[in-house]
């Protein structure tokens, strides 16, 4: 890109260099662009697009405004004190027929269901009585249902045609709207997702503590025994990764369970009696057993590419200085793999958070993730924005550990190798 | 061939303890149980003696070092230091400073928190350690470079910090493994005198590892010349460069004409030797048998002269030499000339004013005396 004598690009004031540099620079941007954009396209359709999506779910709230138009619209003047009047009544007769001719008040019904219980059968079961019922619609309704003379079904009703909602992740935490539209915890016997993320979370943090405490050692022997043990050693980390998740887990259960491999040898040995087998599988047991093994790896292996760049010449002139054995190790070696710690910490627990196949297969009841109850509002109880809502919580939890891990240490530590 | 304790010249004679501060007895060492890499070596070193173990890579100076600190158990042999026999004893309790070839300063700490290590571990009080953190500082012209990490420092800096880190908790003993490889030329010869003088201030014994035989022969009271585990010369500077006692040492040490032949006569302080070209050459026996035995004779370029018309006489080695190349080197000429059978025979002459204008072709006549010429081993 030199330029002509002649040429205007040539006066010395530093600008027009400026730009002559952009426009040598462009064509390589763009030629990387072009190699990336593959990549990039599978990734904005595969994972940005259902993550926006998923959190747009999570607060997303359609359902009362598209199903039930014209009592939404009858209900604006409403003053939200008593029972509204036959107005109103008339036009939710009208949105039922018309969704019962559509068929589609089954989404209506199950929205109205999760806030308040009753409203399922209220929805369809008075839809399926509307031909035989005559105006004045206020007092058929109410015979129809008794939900329809209570009041908080319309305070709900109002509520939720609003486009956007909270409930979902109010429903998270187990808080809920009260029907003056105050928030309030769940009564007691209705409590699940709160204890849920907490054990997920202390269940997790025990999962990195342990894959560090037995992870450590190991990087230690790869990154200083001689290249072709270690070689060895390397695959013998790496074999978890290259066998199936599922084979992984189900091992664990050949292994743990109360008629398998480790009760049977106890029992043999006579350290237990028959009748008094361990319960180590389908409990918390089970799941940190079996999630250690498999996310060790990924403790070891950032550990290990830390190790690898500290000479052991640090260890050997901290004990010429007269360091004792564990000292050296606490005052020098042990501090500068504090960044392996780190970045091995954060990957254990982000993916540990997240897990679902191992808690689902060998956690039991007491071993499960709030993964699985993500699971269960997709599949089971097909309550999305709930799933969307938890979901949500725990990207933002996963976020927010990034940042404190980026501020304290800083995200280019983290390798793999 | 390893000598027991060769006087030094140089060695320091105030020293009033004559007991051997440090000994190396019949150490051998093998890593893998099938190869000695160190064979027999024996040494000793008196209090406040600078002593350069010297030899190419794989010689096994390295390994000698690493025994004393205590990061390798010899073999076989003891290893003594002041009459106390320490094969057992782990590095932390030797109380031997150690300089590591890439310094070893402790990234995460300040360059005062290096300093401050081999003090807090052996549970000095806070002013105590600031005082003489800043004390050796000083020593080492860091005064000011406390606060500072080891990699904001240059490397010349970095070296002075690991020397004063060694040194810091006063031992009686300083290793130093190839301190000065990873420096440029000239700092290398300013650290150099820098620890000469240190070592002369501090009265400390020092046993240091290198490669570069001019580190060896500036620093040195004596040098232990290493090749393949075993010691070839133990000795003062002058007497290895003068009188080496074979042919690896006068190889190693210094630039060296080198003559093969065989022994046809010997008769007290000189011998002749027949060259393989034919040539007869009277030289000095040095490390020779009887007549019939091979030989290497070893001459140091600067000992050559060019002979006028008439001081031919001055020498019994007189042999007429083709002109090869000419090098100019400020100071000094080099010149390779084609003499006795070989083509790489250098001479070396000081350029004085009026010096012979030497062309590449010219016929000359050189001569050296027999005393110069040393006849060592083939």
């Amino acid at each position: 890109m030199s330029d002509s004598p002649s040429a205007p690009l040539t006066t010395a004031d530093g600008v027009p260099l400026k730009v002559s540099l952009r426009r040598a620079s462009r064509r390589l941007k763009i030629k990387a662009l072009l190699l990336v954009s593959p990549l990039l396209a599978f990734l904005i359709i595969a994972f940005v697009m259902p993550i926006f999506d998923m959190l747009w779910r999570s607060v997303d709230n359609p359902e009362v405004s598209n199903a039930l138009p014209h009592t939404v619209e009858a209900l604006e003047n409403w003053d939200g004190e008593s029972l509204p009047d036959e107005p109103v009544f008339a036009a939710l007769a009208q949105d039922l027929k018309t969704g019962q001719e559509a068929r589609n008040l089954g989404l209506v019904s199950s929205r109205l269901n999760y806030e308040k219980s009753g409203m399922r059968s209220a929805v369809m079961g008075t839809a399926r009585r509307l031909s035989r019922i005559e105006p004045p619609y206020k007092t058929a309704l109410i015979d129809a249902n008794d939900a329809w003379g209570e009041l908080d079904t319309w305070q709900l009703i109002e509520r939720e045609s609003a486009p956007y909602t909270l409930s979902y992740y109010l429903a998270a935490v187990d808080m809920q709207y009260t029907p003056s539209g105050e928030i309030v915890e769940v009564p007691d016997y209705l409590q699940i997702h709160l204890a849920l993320f907490w054990r997920t979370f202390w269940m997790s943090g025990l999962i990195t503590l342990l894959t560090l405490v037995l992870g450590y050692p190991i990087a230690f022997l790869l990154a200083n025994l001689p290249a072709r043990r270690a070689n060895l050693l390397m695959i013998l980390v790496l074999l978890p990764f290259w066998t199936s998740l599922l084979v992984r887990t189900t091992t664990w259960i050949a292994i743990l369970q109360s008629q398998g491999v480790l009760n049977d040898v106890m029992v043999a040995l006579g350290v237990i009696a028959d009748e008094m087998r361990w319960q180590m599988i389908y409990n918390k047991t089970g799941t940190i057993t079996a999630m250690t093994h498999i996310l060790l790896p990924f403790m070891i292996l950032p550990l290990y590419s830390v190790m690898k760049t500290i000479p052991p010449s640090y260890m050997r002139a901290a004990r010429s200085l007269g360091g004792k054995p564990f000292l050296s190790f606490r005052r020098v070696y042990f501090p500068l793999t504090i960044p392996g710690i780190a970045a091995g910490g954060i990957l254990v627990f982000i993916l540990s958070i997240g897990y679902y196949i191992t808690p689902a297969l060998v956690g039991g009841q007491s071993g499960r993730f709030i993964t699985n109850y993500i699971a269960y509002h997709m599949q089971t109880s097909l309550n999305w924005g709930l799933a969307a809502a938890i979901a949500s919580i725990l990207l933002f939890v996963v976020i927010v550990f990034y940042m404190i891990f980026n501020r304290l240490i800083g995200v280019d530590k983290v390798k793999l190798g | 061939m390893t000598q027991p304790l060769a006087a030094a010249t140089s060695a320091p004679a105030e020293s009033e303890d004559e007991s051997l501060f440090a000994r190396f007895i019949d150490v051998q060492k093998s890593y893998d149980g099938v190869e000695l890499v160190v064979k027999g070596f024996n040494l000793d070193i008196r209090r406040g003696e600078f002593v350069t173990l010297l030899g190419p890579s794989g010689s096994g100076k390295t390994t000698c070092l690493m025994m004393m600190a205590g990061f390798e158990t010899p073999t076989h042999g003891e290893i003594l230091l002041k009459d106390t026999p320490i094969n057992g004893l782990p590095p932390h309790k030797r109380g031997i400073g150690m300089v590591f070839q890439n310094y070893a300063l402790f990234p995460h700490m300040t360059v005062a928190e290096n300093l401050a290590f081999p003090l807090e571990v052996r549970g000095l009080s806070k002013d105590e350690i600031k005082q003489k953190v800043k004390q050796t500082l000083e020593k080492v012209q860091l005064g000011d470079f406390g606060d500072r990490r080891p990699a904001q420092l240059s490397g010349g800096q970095q070296q002075r910090v690991a020397l004063a880190r060694a040194l810091v908790f006063e031992p009686d003993l300083v290793l130093m493994d190839e301190p000065l490889g990873a420096l440029d030329k000239n700092l290398r010869e300013e650290m150099q005198y820098e620890i000469k003088r240190i070592h002369a201030d501090l009265g400390v014994t020092m046993i240091y590892v290198t490669h570069d035989q001019t580190e060896a022969l500036t620093m040195s009271d004596r040098i232990a010349v290493f090749n393949d585990g075993v010691v070839q010369q133990l000795a003062s500077p002058e007497t290895l460069y003068e009188e080496p006692d074979n042919a690896f040492v006068a190889y190693f040490i210094g630039e060296n004409n080198r003559l093969v032949g065989e022994v046809t006569e010997k008769q007290g302080e000189t011998c002749t030797v027949r060259l393989d070209s034919g040539e007869k050459v009277m030289a000095k026996p040095v490390a020779v048998d009887g007549p019939g035995s091979r030989t290497t004779l070893s001459l140091r370029p600067e000992r050559v002269s060019i002979l006028g018309e008439d001081d031919a006489a001055r020498f019994d080695n007189v042999f007429t030499a083709r002109v090869k190349e000419v090098i100019y080197l400020g100071d000094h000429l080099r010149t390779r000339l084609a003499v006795c059978g070989s083509d790489e025979f250098i001479l070396k002459t000081p350029n004085a004013s009026g010096h012979h204008s030497l062309r590449p072709g010219q016929d000359i006549q050189v001569g050296w005396c027999s005393a110069d010429c040393r006849a060592l081993d083939a």
